[in-house]
């Protein structure tokens, strides 16, 4: 094989909590891997089924969904649809050919700048060993 | 209607039905009394408020106390007569009760300076005025005490002088008593129980900065509400003392709370804190010994309105000669709470110096690290040091009860490498900070955060520290996480700056990135409107509509909307694909 593959990741990050610690992450030069594709919302809650399916068919391997910790989000609630949106979501991927696993949801607090790069790299990881998605959707 | 008599010669106003000694009193004349007590009907029993009265040419010695005022009568308060009849009375009195100092000075201003008769009991103290058994029969309704036997051998008390169930210890007796021959003997628990914490009385002022600084009743204490509640609202006539006295008529017991609605334009939120609960730190024993207390509790303590009025006891009723003081009790500890709570090591400090400066006890503070950042707050620590306090570098791991009572206090000093015991008289919990635990509701009742500890989230940990999520809303205080008072006061006067700001412009500004629906896409089906965290959607002519002054565009709605007909300004659909496909493009 020629160069190692290296997964286009989509992030959905809410203003409040996850921008703020990719940004403080970055701020303290954490190290981290470029594959991540911020797009930045309000919060979590403002990312539909929709924007999920068009990132993948855009061509990202993976989508990341993350936002405050249940409690706290900066809309009080927001995340409360987020958590039941997404788990459907994913029970769903699979009748479309994707792989579930390329879609994760994840709560990272504005504090949470480690964490912010240990799921990340986590995700990146899991993607990397899944393969990109058009090889999948081809087989 | 009102009548006109002289006393003393100088022409007086008197209402119809007052007595002669209540309109000297008015008129500022003094006329002694023992057995009068301006909430209970006189009875004339003592005889030392006698005075001379003047009517239709005939002249009478009488008890003013019982006499009631008429027009034109002539009152003289200290003839010879009236001196000579009172004398007589206080002999009798000095040669019953020799020893009662009431009866002694009243005796002395008469002359009277030795008893002419032997006393029965030189220890006795009641003048059988009837005083308590009128306030007990009267006006706390617990007909308890009455008069018993005649002549020499007449006493007072309750039936064949025996303890009675009946008696509901209100103290009543013992304070309308003017010779001091009542005492409550309340055993030792009792009197602990009501010691730490409880106000005094049953009706009063909550503390001394109260606002308003009115007296609230405390019906679980109060005669009148405990009949009441006895007799579920059949009876409520006992005692009613208060209002019978006050003159400004400000006391009525039918008064319920109510519920006002307020319309304001901001809110601060400044609910406070609550003390850890240290039942939750059992390794400490709270609640074996009355003398393992928490720092609020000591705060109480030592509080000169206090039950003790400031002076430092142990629940036996003497000051402690050693005393520990342990510091993070449920704070930064895993099991309870993993935070500093930032107060308890300087209050922790202050009580070590009050309990060194009132009583000069051994003190010992048990402290991991003692956290004193702030103005002077180092120096303070320094001058506890120099004061004598043992500071022992370690948590405190354990408290026991020893068999005598004493508190033993374990605990590893880091400094010398090995675990260390003393034996104290009383022990002070360091009790950190909690928040309230009605905090999730308050929160959700305003729309602002709730951190997993249960403080409010302030807009921005440190360029928006009063405001909240949502307009309008501020915190001051502990209510946002632990700080001691001159640190609230500073954030509460921020909040208080923030609300002016806010009030005095006249106008809210509001971001533009709010939702937008668009009116031909909605079918009305209403999806939106319950997934609104600020309620700003609302169905108008059977489409929904948004509030944009109260919605925060947070975008929920757009992604719940089956229909596509809900637009996030500024984070439209179209702006976020674009962003997509333009990032993936590129790599
Ligand atoms: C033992 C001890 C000793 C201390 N000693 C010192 C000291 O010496 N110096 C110092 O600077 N600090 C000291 N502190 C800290 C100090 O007590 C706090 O900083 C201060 O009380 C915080 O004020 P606050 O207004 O935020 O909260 P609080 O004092 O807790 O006041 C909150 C108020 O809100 C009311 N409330 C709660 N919920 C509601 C509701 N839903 N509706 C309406 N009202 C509500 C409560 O009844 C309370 O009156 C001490 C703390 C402790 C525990
Ligand atoms: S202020 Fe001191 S006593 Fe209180 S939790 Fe912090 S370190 Fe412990
Ligand atoms: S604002 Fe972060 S999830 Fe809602
Ligand atoms: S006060 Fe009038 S008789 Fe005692």
């Amino acid at each position: 094989m020629g160069v190692e593959f290296e997964p286009r990741i989509i992030a959905f990050m809410c203003n409040w909590c996850t921008y703020a610690a990719a940004d403080t992450a970055g701020v303290s030069r954490m190290q981290q891997s470029l594959n991540v594709l911020p797009i930045r919302v309000m919060c979590s809650g403002r990312v539909s089924p929709e924007m999920v399916l068009r990132a993948f068919r855009a061509g990202a391997d993976g989508v990341l969904v993350m936002g405050c910790h249940i409690g706290d989000c900066h809309y009080s609630n927001g995340n409360h649809r987020t958590i039941k949106r997404m788990p459907l979501l994913r029970n769903l991927l699979g009748y479309t050919g994707i792989n579930p696993e390329r879609l994760e949801l994840q709560w990272v607090s504005g504090a949470e700048a480690p964490r912010f790069v240990e799921v990340t790299e986590a995700f990146i990881a899991k993607i990397r060993q899944l393969g990109p998605l058009s090889q999948e959707v081809m087989e | 209607m009102s009548i006109t008599l002289t006393i003393d010669g100088q022409s007086v106003q008197a209402e119809e039905g007052q007595t002669v000694l209540e309109v000297a009193k008015r008129a500022g004349v003094t006329i002694p009394t023992l057995c009068y007590h301006p909430a209970l009907e006189p009875l004339g029993a003592c005889r030392l408020c006698v005075v001379e009265v003047i009517q239709r040419g005939r002249s009478q010695i009488v008890t003013s106390c019982t006499m009631p005022a008429e027009p034109g009568m002539e009152v003289r308060t200290s003839t010879p007569a009236v001196m000579e009849s009172r004398r007589t009375v206080l002999e009798l009195l000095l040669s019953r009760c020799p020893n009662v100092p009431v009866i002694q000075q009243l005796a002395a201003q008469y002359g009277v300076t030795e008893p002419p008769f032997e006393a029965d009991d030189p220890n006795e103290k009641c003048i059988l005025c009837g005083l308590c058994v009128r306030a007990c029969n009267d006006l706390v309704g617990a007909h308890v005490l009455n008069f018993s036997d005649r002549g020499i051998s007449r006493v007072i008390g309750p039936a064949f002088m025996e303890k009675t169930r009946d008696c509901i210890g209100c103290g009543a007796c013992t304070i309308v008593c003017p010779t001091g021959a009542i005492e409550i003997v309340l055993e030792k628990e009792a009197l602990y129980a009501a010691k730490p914490l409880g106000p005094a009385s049953a009706i009063y002022v909550p503390f001394l900065q109260a606002v308003p600084r009115v007296p609230v009743i405390d019906t679980d204490a109060c005669i009148r509400f405990r009949q009441q509640a006895r007799t579920n609202g059949e009876l409520a006539d006992a005692c009613g003392v208060c209002q019978l006295l006050c003159e400004a008529r400000a006391i009525d017991y039918t008064q319920q709370d109510e519920e006002l609605d307020i319309e304001v334009g901001a809110v601060v939120v400044a609910t406070g804190f609550a003390d850890f609960d240290p039942y939750l730190a059992p390794q400490y024993s709270f609640g074996k010994s009355p003398n393992i207390i928490t720092g609020i509790e000591f705060e109480r303590l030592s509080n000169s309105g206090g039950p003790t009025e400031g002076e430092i006891l142990t629940a036996e009723g003497v000051p402690p000669k050693s005393v520990a003081i342990l510091h993070c009790v449920g704070s930064r500890d895993k099991h309870t709470n993993k935070y500093c709570s930032r107060v308890c090591c300087m209050y922790a400090l202050k009580q070590a110096h009050l309990v060194r400066d009132k009583t000069g006890a051994d003190v010992f503070e048990f402290y991991m690290d003692i956290r004193a950042p702030g103005k002077s707050y180092e120096e303070f620590y320094e001058r506890v040091q120099e004061e004598g306090v043992h500071f022992i570098r370690g948590k405190g791991a354990e408290v026991t009860v020893q068999p005598d009572g004493k508190l033993l206090v374990k605990g590893e000093d880091a400094d010398l490498s090995r675990v260390v015991a003393v034996s104290v008289d009383m022990v002070i919990l360091g009790t950190g900070m909690t928040a309230q635990p009605d905090a999730a509701e308050v929160s959700h009742l305003f729309g602002i955060g709730c951190g997993n500890e249960g403080f409010f989230t302030e807009a921005h940990p440190k360029l928006r520290p009063v405001e909240t999520n949502t307009d309008g809303v501020y915190l001051a205080g502990t209510c946002q996480g632990p700080r001691d008072v001159p640190d609230t006061v500073a954030h509460a006067n921020a909040a208080a700056a923030e609300v002016l700001a806010l009030l005095t412009k006249g106008e809210v500004v509001i971001s533009p990135a709010t939702a937008e629906v668009n009116r031909d896409k909605c079918v009305g089906c209403g999806d939106c409107i319950p997934v609104c965290p600020y309620t700003a959607i609302a169905r108008v002519d059977g489409k929904a509509q948004v509030n944009a002054a109260l919605c925060k565009g947070c975008g929920t709605c757009v992604a719940t909307c089956p229909s596509g007909a809900i637009e996030a300004l500024h984070f439209t659909d179209e702006q976020i694909v674009a962003q997509i496909e333009g990032v993936l493009k590129w790599v």
